[in-house]
C-alpha cells in the first residue's frame, strides 16, 4: 500500500514537470514558431513513452470534444472513459467517474440554520477535500461569514476570521454556489458551458468553458471560481469518486463551483458540508417531496434568502430556531 | 483579380518602405509587439495567475481596455456622419482616416478580449455553427456579432473605395453608400452592446445604469475624434496629403459638443451615487474616495476627472481650439483622461467591493501591463499600415498604371519623390 503511494506520488511529480515543459513548449512554438519547436521536440522524443504517446493523443481528442449537451449517450460514455484514464494517466489514480443524469421528480435545496452554525469550518475543510478543489491556490466554494447585527446582507461580515469560535455576540453566516432557480450565470455564458440541470443543480462542462469569467461578474452570490493556475491535488488525496459534471479533475483557465455534491446527491446522499456539520445547521433536500425535512422547515420556519430583489430565486434559506 | 492581388502587394511595399525616421517608427511598434508576445509567453505558460486579478477583482485592464477601444472604434462614425449623410467636402477627404482608426481600434478590441480568455485555444466554442452561439441570451454572442460585423463593414468600404481610386475610377455610390448607412448603426450598436454587458450584470450596482450606454458613447465620440485630431496633426508633419485647417475646426467642435456630453452623464452619475449615498454607492465610494483604507485607483480617477474638465474648457474658447499648439495637447489630455476613466475606473470599481461585501484590491501586474503594450503597438502598426496606403493612393504615389507591380527598391524611389516621409 505505502509503496504504492509513494509510486503515485512519483509519477505524479514526473508528470507535472513533463505538464510543465510541455506547455512552455506550446506557448514558444505558437509565437516562435519552427525552430524552437524542432529543437524542444527532438529532445523530448527521447523521454516519450508508451504512457506519454497515449496521453498525448487523449489530449488532441480532447481538444476537438463536443460540448457535453451536444453529445450522444454513446459519445457521453466514452469521453467518461477517456477522461477516467487522462486521470490515470496524468495522477496514476484510479478514478470512478459517474455521468448519471437528474432524476425525475427531484428538485434540491438547502436551508441553513443561523442559530446553529459556531464557524468551525469543518464544511468549508470536507468540501474542499470531497471536491477535489486546488490546493495550491486555497480554493474554498463555500465562506463563512463572522457576522452581528442585521441579518439579511453580509456586508460588514467577516469571512477571514482565525480566531477559535464561537465567538458571542456574534453569528455565523454561510455561503456557496446557491443553485437559482433563475440563474444568472447561466445565462450570461457565451458558449452555454454551465447551465442548470433538472434537478435544479448548476453545473459547469469543464472542457466546454473558455474561460471569459462573464459567469463570475453575473453572480451576485460570489459563488464562482476560476482556475487562475493549473489546479494541483496530492494523489493520495484525490477523491477517486467523481462526476463528469462535478468533481472530476479541472484544468488551468476554467471555471467551476459547489454542484452540491452532485456525485453524492445523484446517489441519494447528501453533501460534504451537511454531513461534515457538526451542530446540524445545513439541510438538504428535495423540495418536491412533502415529507422531506427542507419542506417541513420551509413551512413551519421564517426564511429568507440573501438579495431577494434580484430575482434570481435562490434555492438556499436561512433560518434561526 | 489579378488586379487587386498587385494592389494588395503594391500597399505591402508601401508600408514596409519609408525614411529613417518612419523605420525607426516601426523598430518601435516592433518591440512593443514582443514584450506584448513575452508576456503572452508567460501567460500563456502559468495561467492568468500572473495577472493581478483573482476571483473578486475577475476582469482588469484587458477587459478596459477592451471597453476604451470599442468605444474608440465607434468614434469614426463621427466623420462618417458629415462625410458620407450630410457630404461635407471637407470629412468626404478624411473619412478613411476615421475608417482606418476605426479598424485598428477594433482589432485591439477583439485582442484584448482574447487576451482575457482562460483557454484560448477554445475560442472557437462561442462561434456559431461549430461551437454552441448562446445567442440571443448571451451579452457576449451579441459582442461577437457586432464587432465582427463592424470589422468588416470597415474593411470592405474603404477597400473598395481605395481599390476605385487605384485603378482611377470613381467608386459607385450605389455599391458602398448603402454599406455605409448600415455601418452608422452599426457604430453606435457595437458601444451600445459594450455597455449592455456590463449593465446586464445584475448585482453590479456601479454598472447598472440605464445611463451607462449613452455615456459610453459620448466618451467614444469624445475619445475618437481627440484621437483622430491627432493623427491628422501627424499626418500634416509628416506626408505631403493634404488635411485643411477647416477640417481641423469642424472636427473640433464636434470633439467639444462631445466632450460637454460626456462630461453632463459622468456628473448625472456623481450626483446619484454621492447626494444620497446608499449601500449601491460603495463602489463609487470606493473609487473617488477609497474604502475602508484601500485606495489604489484614487488618484487616477481625480487625475483623469480634473485633466478631463481642463481640457474640456481649454477647447471651448475658439481662440484656443483653433490654436493647434493648444488643440493637440488638449486632444492628447482628454484621450487619455477617459481611457482612464472609461476603463480602469469603470470595470475595477465595479468588483470592489465584491457581490459579497469584501474589498480585495486589484492592481496589474509587469505581465499585463507588457500584454497590454504589445496589444498597443499592434494597434498602431494596423493604423500605420492602412494611412500610409491610403495616402499613397489618395495622393496618386501608387496606382494601376503607374506600374506598381515594381519591386519595393522601385517603390521607395517613387514614394520618395511624392513624399517627405
Amino acid at each position: 500500500m505505502k509503496e504504492g503511494l509513494e509510486k503515485n506520488t512519483e509519477s505524479c511529480c514526473a508528470d507535472m514537470v513533463l505538464k510543465k515543459k510541455g506547455s512552455r513548449r506550446g506557448a514558444l512554438a505558437a509565437l516562435l514558431g519552427g525552430a524552437a519547436t524542432a529543437a524542444a521536440s527532438t529532445a523530448g522524443a527521447a523521454l516519450a513513452t508508451e504512457e506519454e504517446r497515449e496521453l498525448k493523443r487523449i489530449k488532441r481528442n480532447e481538444f476537438f470534444q463536443k460540448y457535453y449537451r451536444a453529445m450522444t449517450e454513446e459519445e457521453r460514455a466514452a469521453t467518461v472513459a477517456r477522461f477516467e484514464r487522462k486521470t490515470k494517466l496524468e495522477t496514476g489514480m484510479d478514478v470512478q467517474i459517474d455521468s448519471t443524469s437528474a432524476r425525475p421528480g427531484v428538485l434540491f435545496g438547502y436551508a441553513f440554520n443561523i442559530s446553529k452554525c459556531e464557524g468551525s469550518r469543518e464544511c468549508v475543510a470536507a468540501c474542499v477535500q470531497e471536491n477535489n478543489q486546488d490546493r495550491t491556490s486555497n480554493m474554498q466554494y463555500i465562506k463563512l461569514f463572522e457576522m452581528e447585527g442585521d441579518m439579511g446582507s453580509v456586508h460588514g461580515g467577516d469571512s477571514e476570521y482565525s480566531h477559535e469560535t464561537p465567538v458571542d455576540g456574534k453569528y455565523y453566516l454561510g455561503t456557496q454556489c446557491f443553485h437559482c432557480e433563475n440563474p444568472p450565470c447561466t445565462k450570461a455564458c457565451p458558449t452555454g458551458a454551465t447551465w442548470k440541470e433538472a434537478d435544479g443543480i448548476v453545473v459547469v462542462d469543464y472542457n466546454w468553458c473558455i474561460g471569459c469569467r462573464y459567469c463570475e461578474a453575473a453572480c451576485p452570490y460570489f459563488a464562482r471560481r476560476f482556475n487562475w493556475k493549473e489546479p494541483e491535488v496530492p494523489a493520495e488525496e484525490i477523491n477517486p469518486n467523481q462526476h463528469y459534471l462535478g468533481n472530476r479533475m479541472r484544468t488551468k483557465g476554467v471555471m467551476e463551483k459547489c454542484t452540491f455534491c452532485i456525485q453524492r446527491t445523484r446517489k441519494g446522499l447528501s453533501p460534504a458540508c451537511v454531513e461534515a456539520c457538526p451542530t446540524g445547521a445545513r439541510v438538504f433536500g428535495n423540495l418536491l417531496d412533502p415529507d422531506s425535512e427542507i419542506r417541513w422547515i420551509l413551512a413551519h420556519k421564517k426564511v429568507f434568502r440573501l438579495k431577494e430583489d434580484l430575482g434570481a430565486e435562490p434555492k438556499f434559506w436561512y433560518y434561526a430556531d | 483579380m489579378k488586379k487587386f492581388v498587385k494592389f494588395i502587394f503594391s500597399g505591402l511595399a508601401v508600408v514596409f518602405t519609408g525614411s529613417v525616421k518612419y523605420y525607426l517608427w516601426l523598430g518601435l511598434l516592433l518591440s512593443m509587439m514582443l514584450a506584448g508576445a513575452y508576456g503572452y509567453s508567460v501567460q500563456l505558460r502559468e495561467g492568468l495567475v500572473v495577472t493581478g486579478m483573482h476571483d473578486h477583482v475577475s476582469w482588469g485592464i484587458y477587459i478596459s481596455n477592451f471597453i476604451f477601444f470599442v468605444g474608440v472604434a465607434s468614434g469614426g462614425v463621427m466623420l462618417v456622419i458629415p462625410a458620407y449623410i450630410m457630404k461635407d467636402r471637407d470629412f468626404l477627404n478624411v473619412v478613411l482616416i476615421g475608417e482606418a482608426l476605426a479598424v485598428a481600434a477594433l482589432i485591439m478590441a477583439l485582442l484584448f478580449v482574447l487576451d482575457d480568455l482562460g483557454v484560448v485555444s477554445r475560442f472557437w466554442h462561442m462561434l456559431p455553427v461549430i461551437g454552441f452561439f448562446h445567442f440571443p441570451q448571451s451579452m457576449l454572442t451579441w459582442d461577437v456579432l457586432v464587432l465582427n460585423g463592424y470589422l468588416v463593414l470597415n474593411l470592405a468600404i474603404p477597400a473598395y473605395i481605395l481599390y476605385c481610386r487605384y485603378q482611377g475610377k470613381e467608386p459607385v455610390k450605389k455599391i458602398y453608400v448603402p454599406f455605409v448607412f448600415l455601418s452608422v448603426f452599426w457604430a453606435f450598436g457595437i458601444h451600445l452592446v459594450t455597455a449592455f454587458l456590463l449593465v446586464g450584470a445584475p448585482d453590479k450596482s456601479f454598472w447598472s445604469s440605464a445611463i451607462l450606454g449613452p455615456r459610453f458613447l459620448a466618451s467614444a465620440f469624445t475619445a475618437g475624434p481627440a484621437l483622430t485630431i491627432i493623427v491628422f496633426s501627424l499626418i500634416r508633419k509628416n506626408s505631403v496629403f493634404k488635411i485643411s485647417d477647416d477640417t481641423i475646426h469642424k472636427l473640433s467642435l464636434i470633439l467639444m459638443f462631445a466632450a460637454y456630453a460626456n462630461l453632463i452623464m459622468l456628473f448625472s452619475e456623481i450626483f446619484k451615487e454621492f447626494y444620497w449615498s446608499s449601500e449601491h454607492s460603495a463602489h463609487a465610494r470606493y473609487l473617488y474616495f477609497g474604502l475602508d483604507g484601500h485606495h489604489a485607483v484614487t488618484p487616477f480617477i481625480w487625475s483623469a476627472v480634473v485633466s478631463n474638465v481642463l481640457a474640456t474648457v481649454l477647447i471651448s474658447f475658439r481662440s484656443l481650439r483653433e490654436n493647434h499648439a493648444v488643440l493637440v495637447p488638449a486632444c492628447l489630455v482628454l484621450f487619455i483622461a477617459i481611457w482612464v476613466e472609461k476603463g480602469l475606473g469603470l470595470v475595477i470599481p465595479g468588483f470592489i467591493p465584491s457581490s459579497l461585501g469584501e474589498i480585495v484590491e486589484y492592481l496589474p501586474t509587469w505581465v499585463e501591463t507588457l500584454v497590454t503594450v504589445g496589444i498597443i503597438g499592434f494597434g498602431l502598426f494596423i493604423l500605420t499600415a492602412l494611412l500610409k496606403v491610403f495616402i499613397h493612393v489618395e495622393t496618386g504615389a501608387i496606382s494601376s498604371s503607374g506600374g506598381t507591380s515594381a519591386l519595393a527598391a522601385e517603390m521607395d524611389m517613387a514614394i520618395n519623390k511624392r513624399l517627405k516621409i
